[in-house]
């Protein structure tokens, strides 16, 4: 059976739902947003990823309606949305501190939205007990925000932002203040419902993993600047440059100038022994500078010299246990600390390498992707 | 619970005998049989009685309740619009200045401020009497509502009017359902700090009003001035006693409010 894929994205006759077009958003001298232009479409979870102070909260705001553009335009459903107030938008945003409403219960915090637009008594009724299923608060309508716990809160924000079935939801930072446990759950939760009611979500966070679990595409922002739009998997497996592939995970960076050996095959001198081999879809020219990006899981670790190209001896400098993984930081001749990480599968195993044991460490020449920024 | 050491049992003392003891005795002197302030001739409830059949102060009486009560209303209508345009309304040219200017009057001498009103009734041909008095205590008193709310209004979640405006709320409901709501602790300390400020000011009153209204600080006094009568402590008796049962409910209603939420808030976290 041939499963239709989800990528509107790669459909260029889709529609978008949103469109940022050339937007630029300056606080005074501060350029919060610069000349960005993205397209978001409907039913997507689309995650804005970045460090604190990217611009990734003023789009989002910007969408809700609370920021005015400083130039471009943003479409909703194909109409420039500039000047509509933030209360007559078909948008609605659960808030990162969730502002509950304190003197109100949950059931007319959940109903507020909706008698604001006057719904009938028993649609709003029905409306408002359906929410409370969907996040599953049904026990919890009569009491006050203050009376329920963070994780009980949250879903309240959702249910309430959810309420009049918006075109489009904002999230922002909707996890953040929930511990990693919970965290974990409530993604999962938060994809079943964007599911179920086929409503486009996007999300504000900081969080990589985040954000790589619940988004269709993943936007990797920096200094008001969308650096890569992709889906989470391409995003980890073949980042577009250095700070993406740093953003997201852990890598290995070797740097230093190219030389073409191939078709598609690279030899790049990063100041070791020996040269290293990539392959690469990019093309580089004879010499300029490259970078050479490797997960710390694609790169194997022997005592003994491996077969193949690409190895490299060095000494064991630290090791991380982490339960499930063991780090290994290995560091070069050079003085490079490459990384490399195994997967624990026995449970009672001897630890074959320990401190300052000389080392072979290797990795494929697909494992990398190499970036010239 | 630690034991207080001997240095702070005295200055505790010291304290509380400052602060107390000029009312205490005024409240002893109340009950004084003797028509002599300072001679004291026995237990009586007599002078509470006569102040009962005391028209002229019964009227100032009433007059001071009319105007605490019109202008504390007016000012505190008044100074949370001030304060909520001075919080929220952004950086509008002129704003430092129009903070700066709502809180001179606070520190204004108050025999300017009457003064100056005095002059303006004059000036522009206003009989003075119970309406200019509402007019003044409104000016003063709208600056204290106005420092009292806008500081409950810097420490107000906007988020929580975001959010009302999100969900299809226009300004003025979020305002009338969301913030109102929120800030009405605030507001109605504003109204009853206004109110207070009202119900015990002579320099104003005395400057703004005319022939046709006496409040009672002014009655209480004119009436000192011919000598301290044990009807003036009894007055003043009553109304120690009402400021203070204010002052006792009001803080017991808080306590009791912060308990609960506290309370709640610990088994919530807990299921």
């Amino acid at each position: 059976m041939v499963e239709t894929v989800f990528e509107p994205w790669a459909d260029p006759n889709a529609d978008p739902l949103i469109s940022f077009k050339n937007v630029t958003k300056r606080f005074g001298d501060f350029v919060a947003i610069d000349d960005l232009t993205l397209d978001i479409f409907e039913r997507e979870f689309f995650a804005l990823l970045g460090p604190s102070g990217c611009g990734k909260t003023t789009m989002m705001r910007i969408l809700a309606g609370f920021e005015n553009l400083t130039s471009g335009s943003t479409l909703l459903s194909g109409h420039d949305i500039a000047g509509i107030p933030p209360n007559k938008r078909a948008v609605n945003m659960m808030f990162q501190t969730y502002a509950l409403f304190p003197h109100l219960s949950v059931w007319e915090n959940i109903a507020f939205g909706l008698r604001r637009d006057g719904v009938a008594k028993d649609v709003l009724h029905a409306r408002v007990e359906e929410m409370l299923k969907l996040t599953r608060l049904e026990k919890f309508g009569r009491r006050k925000p203050h009376q329920i716990s963070g994780g009980q809160r949250q879903r309240v924000a959702l249910a309430r932002s959810l309420a009049k079935a918006p075109k489009l939801l904002l999230l922002d930072e909707p996890l953040g203040a929930l511990d990693k446990k919970l965290r974990q759950e409530t993604q999962f939760e938060l994809m079943d419902i964007q599911e179920q009611t086929g409503t486009t979500f996007v999300i504000v966070t900081h969080d990589q993993e985040e954000a790589m679990t619940v988004a269709s595409r993943v936007a990797v922002m920096d200094e008001g600047r969308i650096i890569q739009v992709a889906t989470p998997e391409k995003i980890y497996e073949a980042p577009n440059s250095v700070y993406v592939a740093d953003f997201i995970g852990d890598v290995n960076i070797l740097t230093g100038p190219v030389r073409a050996v191939g078709a598609d095959t690279y030899s790049l001198d990063f100041g070791g022994s020996e040269p290293m081999t990539a392959a690469s879809d990019r093309s580089f020219a004879e010499g300029v500078t490259a970078h050479l990006a490797i997960r710390p899981e694609k790169i194997g670790i022997h005592a003994e010299r491996p077969e193949g190209p690409n190895s490299v001896q060095g000494k064991v400098l630290d090791i991380a246990y982490l339960g499930n993984l063991s780090t290994y930081h290995v560091q070069l001749p050079n003085g490079q600390i490459i990384k490399a990480q195994t997967a624990n599968t026995r449970r009672v195993s001897r630890r074959v390498f320990t401190w300052e044991d000389p080392v072979w460490v290797s990795w494929s020449a697909t494992a990398g992707v190499l970036l010239d920024r | 619970m630690n034991r207080l050491s001997s240095f702070n049992v005295v200055s505790l003392t010291f304290g509380f005998a400052f602060l107390y003891l000029p009312m205490l005795i005024l409240v002893i002197y109340s009950f004084n049989k003797s028509k002599l302030v300072t001679v004291w001739a026995g237990f009586s409830t007599k002078w509470y009685g006569e102040l009962l059949s005391n028209e002229a102060f019964l009227d100032a009486a009433w007059v001071t309740l009319k105007v605490a009560m019109i202008s504390s209303s007016i000012a505190t209508v008044l100074g949370t619009m001030a304060a909520y345009t001075l919080v929220r309304g952004g950086r509008f040219f002129g704003r430092t200045l129009f903070s700066g200017m709502i809180y001179a009057p606070l520190v204004m001498p108050e025999v300017i401020t009457g003064l100056s009103l005095l002059l303006l009734f004059i000036g522009i041909g206003m009989d003075r009497g119970v309406m200019t008095i509402v007019l003044a205590h409104t000016t003063f008193s709208m600056c204290f509502v106005s420092v009292v709310v806008s500081s409950r209004l810097a420490t107000f979640d906007r988020s929580l009017e975001e959010a009302a405006l999100d969900l299809g709320a226009s300004p003025f409901q979020a305002f009338r359902l969301i913030t109102l709501p929120i800030i009405a602790p605030a507001v109605v300390s504003g109204w009853l700090l206004a109110f207070t400020l009202s119900l015990d000011d002579l320099v104003i009153a005395s400057f703004a009003t005319g022939p046709s209204a006496t409040t009672l600080p002014m009655k209480i006094w004119s009436s000192v001035r011919l000598g301290v009568s044990p009807e003036i402590n009894a007055l003043s008796s009553i109304l120690i006693g009402l400021v203070a049962s204010g002052v006792i409910i009001a803080s017991l209603i808080s306590k009791r409010n912060s308990v609960r939420l506290r309370l709640e808030e610990r088994t919530a976290e807990r299921l």
